[in-house]
């Protein structure tokens, strides 16, 4: 394998039903910043059926280029068509980056295509440079300069690590959502488009779909939400999130809840923030009756502002709420619902 | 039918993790358990085995005592082990371990190979989707429930915010996930049976068609820069407030950070 002939950070611009994931432009905003420190560009590419009008919007957020893979093989997410689309562009396209969203359908893609390309793959990033590796240098051994430094969470999010890819091309990885920033949208960019397709032959490996089953929902995604009023075990049972429906009516924001709440049935899992469920950095995060599980912690602890209430005080919540309050959520939510709704009323 | 449960023993995070003096792991101070998500892998492929008969050999990769997990599953109701064990196939990552259990799972007949969707100790999801590359069979990742249907597979896998009903002819490889089912207990017999049996040993060479550039740490694509424990952000303020004090305290905080 010559290193050197692999050129430029691509990302893997997930859509689903022909709505691009968000998870996209948070790939092309980190790309940009690793492109940036390279000297080179970003490549989006674009696999589905039907999905030309789309490449139009990953411009706008920052896609130098976008690779379109276009074909009826490939309407629904299914491991083998898309691995095979992605393994084709790896291969004609040589890039050094690939970065994947740590989606459900990434964490099966990602995985898949490294393996048929061989190399490396890092799973769940939560922070991505450039830099040298060994990051200090080591006598005999060659350090070497602009590589991908990729760092994730492990074991539960008690130990973090700091992964390289020295050897092998693209170094890969898939990233979580809700942790990189996208950038402005830049409204009526354009980027060149090329169409690509290496050509689609039912084999063994394709799967048949027989049934598509959504969910219904007409929640917002927690993952969107700038204010979140998170519950857990403490609120005491489902009829009592009522105490967090209204606070989260009156300042504008959504109810979330850990996992304790999702395995007892009072909340679904779409709803459920930590490890296993979503990832969420919103402007406030109240976490009530949350004792702080260090799963729990990992999809919230970016925040930008958390207070928590609980009557535990020693719940490891406290170790990373900005503002802790010891005390009852059921006397302090309705005066603080009823206090907040005065003070929207008097502006 | 024919069924490959992969397995594997990991120190029990909930308890906890130790640490050593130079900030890696202690392995050694933590309990083990056989991995949730494995286990429910196990667990379906045992009802498999109770409503269309099935043999269900239990395969892992590690240190000796990973033994003991073949054990427990040997006592659930599984019926042969194998415990894949050399010191040159230590320090793989997910490519080099995929690679020695594709290597050990090409000795054996299989019809369907059960992975757990990932392992609490490192998360990646990645073992499972890789083997099955490597063996050239299709892949249903996040199975959250399984049927049979005459040479196929039958099963929901799980999206955010869908599931897809997905057929596949076998062999074929699926991951579970631990939402899939509740594991059985071990039985009394079985514990006993399980203690005599026989765990078959496979080292580096019983391993078919891996080179040996795909093995272990030599072989391993991603290599680690630094490691260490999670720095949290610092304490914030803390209060024991009565209830309307709590209240004007947050209230107050949400106007300082312009919230409100």
């Amino acid at each position: 394998m010559n290193l050197e002939e692999y050129k430029g950070v691509y990302v893997f611009a997930q859509q689903v039903d022909n709505v691009i994931n968000s998870i996209a432009f948070e790939l092309i905003g980190k790309g940009k910043d690793l492109a940036e420190a390279l000297g080179t560009t970003v490549t989006a590419v674009l696999v589905g059926s039907n999905v030309k009008d789309l490449a139009d919007e990953l411009a706008e957020y920052g896609a130098d280029k976008v690779i379109l893979v276009d074909d009826p093989e490939l309407k629904e997410y299914r491991t083998e068509p898309y691995a095979h689309a992605l393994a084709s562009v790896i291969e004609k396209y040589k890039p050094e980056i690939f970065l994947v969203g740590a989606t459900a359908i990434g964490r099966d893609l990602g995985p898949r295509v490294s393996a048929r390309v061989h190399t490396g793959l890092t799973a769940d990033c939560t922070q991505l440079e450039i830099g040298d590796f060994p990051i200090n240098p080591i006598p005999g051994k060659e350090q070497k300069h602009n590589q991908l430094l990729m760092t994730r969470p492990a074991f539960g999010g008690n130990t973090i690590a700091t992964i390289a890819c020295p050897d092998f091309r693209p170094q890969m990885a898939t990233v979580r959502p809700g942790v990189m920033q996208k950038r402005e949208k830049v409204a009526g960019a354009k980027a060149d488009v090329e169409e690509f397709n290496p050509g689609f032959t039912p084999d063994h490996k394709y799967v048949e779909i027989l049934k598509v089953v959504k969910a219904v929902t007409d929640t917002v995604d927690i993952m969107d939400a700038k204010i979140l009023v998170s519950g857990g075990r403490g609120v005491g049972s489902a009829e009592n999130f009522k105490l967090l429906d209204d606070l989260a009516e009156v300042l504008g924001g959504t109810v979330s809840c850990s996992r304790a709440v999702v395995d007892a049935g009072w909340k679904s899992k779409d709803l459920q923030v930590g490890q296993t469920g979503k990832t969420v950095r919103p402007n406030l995060y109240f976490a009530i009756g949350i004792s702080g599980a260090i799963q729990h912690l990992a999809g919230m602890e970016e925040s930008d502002v958390i207070i928590a209430i609980n009557k535990d005080e020693t719940a490891p919540i406290f170790d990373v709420a900005d503002y802790g309050i010891v005390g009852d959520l059921n006397k302090i939510l309705p005066a603080l619902t009823e206090k907040l709704k005065a003070e929207m009323a008097a502006k | 039918m024919k069924i490959v449960v992969c397995i594997k023993q990991v120190p029990d995070t909930k308890g906890g993790v130790k640490f050593n003096p130079d900030g890696t792991l202690d392995r050694a101070a933590m309990m083990t358990i056989m991995n949730p998500d494995d286990k429910a892998g196990l667990e379906a492929a045992l009802r498999l085995k109770d409503q269309y008969g099935a043999e269900v050999t239990v395969l892992t990769m590690g240190l000796p005592k990973a033994e003991d997990v073949l054990r427990e599953a040997l006592a659930m109701g599984a019926d042969k082990g194998i415990l894949v064990t050399d010191r040159v196939l230590g320090g793989a990552d997910t490519w080099a371990t995929s690679q020695t259990l594709a290597g050990a799972l090409r000795n054996l007949d299989y019809d369907l190979i059960i992975t757990g969707r990932q392992a609490i100790d490192g998360d990646t999801a990645q073992v499972g989707p890789q083997i099955s590359e490597h063996l050239n069979i299709p892949v249903i990742s996040y199975a959250q429930k399984i049927e049979i249907d005459g040479d196929s597979v039958i099963v929901e896998r799980q999206f955010d915010d869908r599931y897809h009903v997905l057929k596949a002819k076998m062999p074929c490889l699926i991951t579970a996930l631990a939402e899939l089912n509740e594991p059985r207990y071990m039985t009394p017999g079985g514990i006993f049976d399980a203690c005599k049996a026989e765990i078959t040993t496979w080292g580096r060479a019983d391993l078919k068609d891996v080179e040996d550039s795909n093995l272990g740490l030599k072989g391993s694509p991603t290599q680690i820069a630094k490691a260490s424990d999670k720095v949290r952000k610092g304490t914030g303020e803390k209060v024991a407030l009565d209830p309307a004090e709590s209240v004007d305290y947050i209230v107050g905080k949400l106007k300082e950070k312009h919230i409100i």
